[in-house]
């Protein structure tokens, strides 16, 4: 079957069997290979990317059912070479260790912020409980979300003082 | 922000890890990222019968499906005689079924298709004949005279593998027979499983024009791995390519040569092409090796005071169908006599019987140090019996008999030579940060009010670093490790260890290490593990032993470059060797330090100015025996509260306070104390692998194998003391596993604890809801 997926911004066509898995699709046609596979009983959210803006698991979705939408991938957070504030904040938190789940703890995470952007530790944990992670014991994986809570409610602040500076300029 | 620095003297700094910018940005190297041109996939047909005979196998319609291009049985195995391979136990185990499967999802047949789908689609099409037998799932059962032999290939017809002991029996029984108080306990350590996120596979690459076989393994052991296959297959070494790229975590379970590993190797060399092998989850947690599952009974003798004599420990290992630990050759029950733990015993007697049943082999994985945690979860459950029986408070009886620090190096009674340890200052750090007298005045409150509350301690020492070439050895292999060391011209090193992390960050504090032996940066110095045709050979990471062995190797290289370094300054600085001082960062003329040369400066003179006779370049390697093992220790305490309505235990609070000596990266070692704690805290909770009379793995997935989220998962308290290792180049002793070792016994301590008022002695691991709520309805306190 043919389908049409945007992915991270970039319009792919492709042929694909209607039994592929979008997690397959996205690592073996697309060479994605940051979204990862951890089990067969959809627990573990290794897997998880953004379809239409939502977190999902993209072992428990078809490739054809992706036709006509949207989706994004760890591999897309990073915009003109420039570390999204997740990411960043992972690397400094110390949130990641052999790296496994990161890509969808880190999609997982964005999802989140978009609908919360100052979420509570109990808030997080429950957004992310969708994603196991074997290595850090997540204390460090919430302490990470919530320093990008606030680089990117700094970045907002910026971004309207910015617009108001701009705004008010006399020259 | 911990992001890398550029400082110098980075020893013991939380610098950000070099690992990182790759993997946040979904760029890590897997084995499952490894697409080859031609590749081919294949799938394994496992046996739904824990012990049954293979009547017939019919291939044919599997070989017909479209995309298929090899079918393998084990008898195709055995015509060229690769049908069993040996372990790293000394036994032998099945590569694919011959004759007969000795348990559930073990691997019968296995095909090799076009893509991932054709593969198992054709692994469907073949048919099995199979004529069970009596299956044998518990391991007393096994000893029993009547058993079923499992083993038709040994010689001795019996389903006992090992007798081991270790310590004194004489002398113990004698202390056991005039002691005033014996306390005796049965424990059962459950069988659980690491399951890394990643599960296990490779993709095999025969090369027939280059002679050549490249493998891309998840391994922890990358060099063994090779010398093991050149064993098993007849393959040259130096044509054998083992690649460990990014490991999505290992806890113990990609130590072994899997069977899957040995197929997909056949099925290249048959066809010529490469082949890939990903296992699913179910195969992971059903088939590879799953970790503990000890059944022990432990006694100790003690006087009325509370000071402890001797200790006698009877072990029923089950070990499953193959005796496959990956335990050093001559500790067939690991390092399990560390029992004796942080106390001063005049004795102690330990065995140890290993016992063939119908289930996955394994037995030593999942941060056990080579079943540590099973000694230590042991030893810290009945000295904590001990206290309740003498009514004494369980901190006080472990001050009482802790061995002291003037007591180091430390013989115990079953043979070990403890390197150092502060075990009362541990220990007082912990009661004063939890505010352990407060707490214990609110369980005072609390238990007036008929409210469960419990506080539970574990105080354990570690054995880690195995380990000096006298004793450790792997498949005959001495177990050092090494390190290889290379200065570039511009002062910039390439530095490779013979070691494989699998998240445990050694790309970071290796480059620690080098850098503060060298005056570099961490950022100057690049790490590299895992591809045997270019770092040293080394015998891994597990058994938390990097840190101990190729950290020791790390510096000692370091060293072994400066002492070169050191003439090439003097002829620098135009002075004698003996006047040339090295203060860390950079070499000086001894009484004149403006004239200095830095290790940029050196680096560059050995390639472009060598004295006359000098051979040119920097560089060294360097092979790490080491003198002993490292013995860190820690002070543990869970806060429980316990829903007398539910059964339901809730973690209130968790300290965890360790000491692993000098610590290279703190932020890296809190790291390590989270996951390591997060996994005490499921084996303690949540996990256990159950295998009903008819030998079917009854939690081989993640929906009835347990793993913590971030929902469940308390949140943890750290802290730390600093007793250097005397023997270690860095004073640093290992510490990874230290978290999982010593924190389930905190946890079932505390449990106990709150039930202790009912006469509560002992809950087996895991302490499922149920458990409590039904020792609780019991009691009559709920209904």
């Amino acid at each position: 079957m043919n389908i049409r997926v945007k992915v991270n911004g970039r319009l792919y066509e492709a042929d694909v069997e209607p039994r592929t898995l979008l997690a397959y699709f996205l690592r073996e046609q697309l060479n994605l290979t940051g979204t990862h596979i951890g089990c067969d009983t959809t627990t573990c959210g290794a897997c998880t990317v953004l379809f239409d803006g939502k977190p999902i698991k993209s072992c428990t979705v078809l490739a054809v059912q992706a036709d006509g939408h949207e989706v994004m991938t760890v591999e897309g957070l990073e915009s003109n070479g420039q570390l999204h504030p997740l990411q960043s904040a992972f690397w400094e938190d110390h949130a990641l260790q052999c790296g496994y789940c990161t890509p969808g703890m880190l999609m997982a995470a964005y999802g989140l912020l978009q609908t919360n952007p100052a979420p509570t530790d109990v808030e997080i944990r429950e957004a992310l409980s969708g994603n196991i992670c074997r290595c850090t014991g997540y204390m460090n994986i919430v302490k990470a979300v919530q320093n990008a809570a606030r680089k990117m409610a700094g970045e907002n602040q910026e971004a309207i003082e910015e617009a108001a500076a701009s705004g008010t300029s006399t020259d | 922000m911990a992001l890398p620095q550029t400082e110098l003297r980075p020893m013991g700094k939380p610098i950000g890890r070099k690992e990182d910018p790759r993997l946040i940005r979904g760029k890590g190297h897997y084995v499952d990222d490894v697409m080859l041109p031609n590749m081919l996939y294949l799938c394994i047909v496992r046996s739904p019968y824990a012990h049954a005979r293979i009547r017939r196998i019919d291939t044919s319609a599997a070989l017909a499906a479209p995309g298929v291009k090899l079918v393998l049985t084990g008898e195709d195995l055995a015509e060229m005689n690769l049908a069993w391979m040996p372990t790293l136990a000394g036994d032998q185990q099945m590569v694919m079924a011959t004759g007969k499967v000795l348990f559930q999802y073990q691997e019968v047949a296995a095909v090799v298709a076009e893509t991932r789908a054709q593969a198992e689609d054709a692994a469907q099409l073949i048919e099995v004949d199979y004529e069970p037998l009596p299956v044998v799932a518990d391991p007393f059962q096994a000893l029993e005279p009547d058993a079923p032999i499992l083993r038709e290939d040994k010689e001795k017809k019996s389903n006992h593998i090992f007798h081991w002991e270790a310590g004194d029996r004489e002398e113990t029984e004698a202390l056991f027979r005039d002691a005033p108080v014996v306390v005796k306990q049965n424990v059962r350590f459950p069988r659980v499983h690491p399951a890394p996120l990643e599960p296990c596979g490779c993709v095999s690459d025969w090369d027939a024009a280059r002679n050549k076989l490249t493998l891309y393994v998840t391994s922890q052991a990358p060099h063994v791995h090779r010398t093991v296959l050149a064993m098993v297959s007849g393959l040259p070494e130096h044509q054998i390519h083992v690649i460990s790229p990014d490991v999505g975590g290992g806890f113990g379970n990609k130590v072994p040569v899997y069977p899957g590993y040995v197929i997909a190797t056949v099925a290249s060399l048959k066809l010529g092409v490469p082949v890939k092998w990903i296992e699913t989850r179910t195969e992971n947690i059903a088939s590879t090796h799953f970790a503990r599952d000890y059944h022990m009974t432990a006694e100790i003798a003690a006087r009325e005071d509370g000071k402890v004599l001797a200790l006698r420990v009877k072990t029923i290992a089950d070990h499953g169908a193959f005796d496959a630990a990956a335990d050093p050759s001559k500790f067939p029950a690991g390092l399990f006599s560390i029992v004796t733990g942080s106390y001063d015993f005049k004795a102690a007697f330990v065995e140890v019987d290993g016992v063939y049943t119908n289930k996955a082999p394994g037995g030593v994985a999942y941060r056990c140090s080579f079943r540590v945690t099973e000694a230590s979860y042991l030893i810290e459950r009945v000295m904590n019996i001990l206290a309740q029986r003498l009514k004494m408070d369980p901190a006080e009886l472990r001050l009482k008999n802790f061995i002291r620090k003037e007591q180091f190096p430390y013989h115990s009674p079953t043979g070990w030579v403890y390197d150092s340890g502060d075990y009362e200052k541990t220990l007082k750090l912990a009661l004063e940060r939890i505010g352990y007298e407060e707490l214990r005045k609110e369980q005072a409150e609390k238990r007036a009010r008929g409210e469960l509350m419990g506080i539970g301690i574990s105080t354990f020492t570690e054995v880690v670093g195995a380990g000096p070439a006298h004793q450790f050895d792997i498949v005959g292999i001495k177990m050092f490790d090494s390190a290889q060391i290379r200065f570039h011209p511009t002062g910039k090193v390439i530095a490779r260890l013979g070691v494989r992390h699998q998240g445990q960050g050694h790309e970071t504090t290796f480059a620690q290490i080098i850098a503060e032996e060298l005056g570099l940066s961490a950022d100057d110095v690049l790490i590299e593990e895992g591809d045997t045709d270019t770092a040293p050979y080394g015998l891994g990471t597990y058994a938390s032993r990097s840190t101990p062995t190729a950290g020791g190797a790390a510096a000692l290289c370091a060293r072994r470059i400066r002492e070169k370094a050191r003439k090439i300054a003097a002829h620098l600085l135009e002075v004698g060797e003996d006047d040339v001082v090295w203060d860390g960062v950079a070499f000086s003329a001894k009484g004149l330090p403006g004239r200095a040369v830095s290790m940029k400066d050196v680096a560059f003179a050995a390639y472009t100015n060598v004295p006359e006779g000098m051979e040119p370049g920097l560089e060294a390697t360097y092979y790490y025996n080491p003198p002993n093992l490292t013995f860190p220790n820690g002070a543990y305490i869970a806060v429980v509260d316990i829903d007398k309505g539910t059964g339901a235990v809730k973690v209130r609070r968790f300290l965890a306070v360790d000491d692993c000596g000098n610590v290279i990266n703190p932020m890296v070692v809190e790291g390590q104390v989270h996951g390591g704690v997060t996994e005490g805290f499921a084996i303690a909770f949540m996990q256990d692998i159950p295998y009903d009379a008819d030998g079917n793995c009854l939690a081989p997935n993640l929906m009835d194998y347990l793993v913590p989220t971030s929902a469940d998962t308390p949140h943890w308290e750290t802290d730390r003391t600093v007793t250097p290792s005397p023997h270690h180049p860095i004073g640093a002793k290992g510490v990874g596993e230290s978290p999982n070792v010593g924190s389930p016994a905190a946890f079932v301590n505390a449990v106990v604890d709150a039930l202790s008022p009912l006469g509560v002695e002992h809950i087996d691991m895991p302490i499922f809801p149920w458990k409590v709520w039904n020792i609780l309805r019991e009691h009559g306190i709920t209904e």
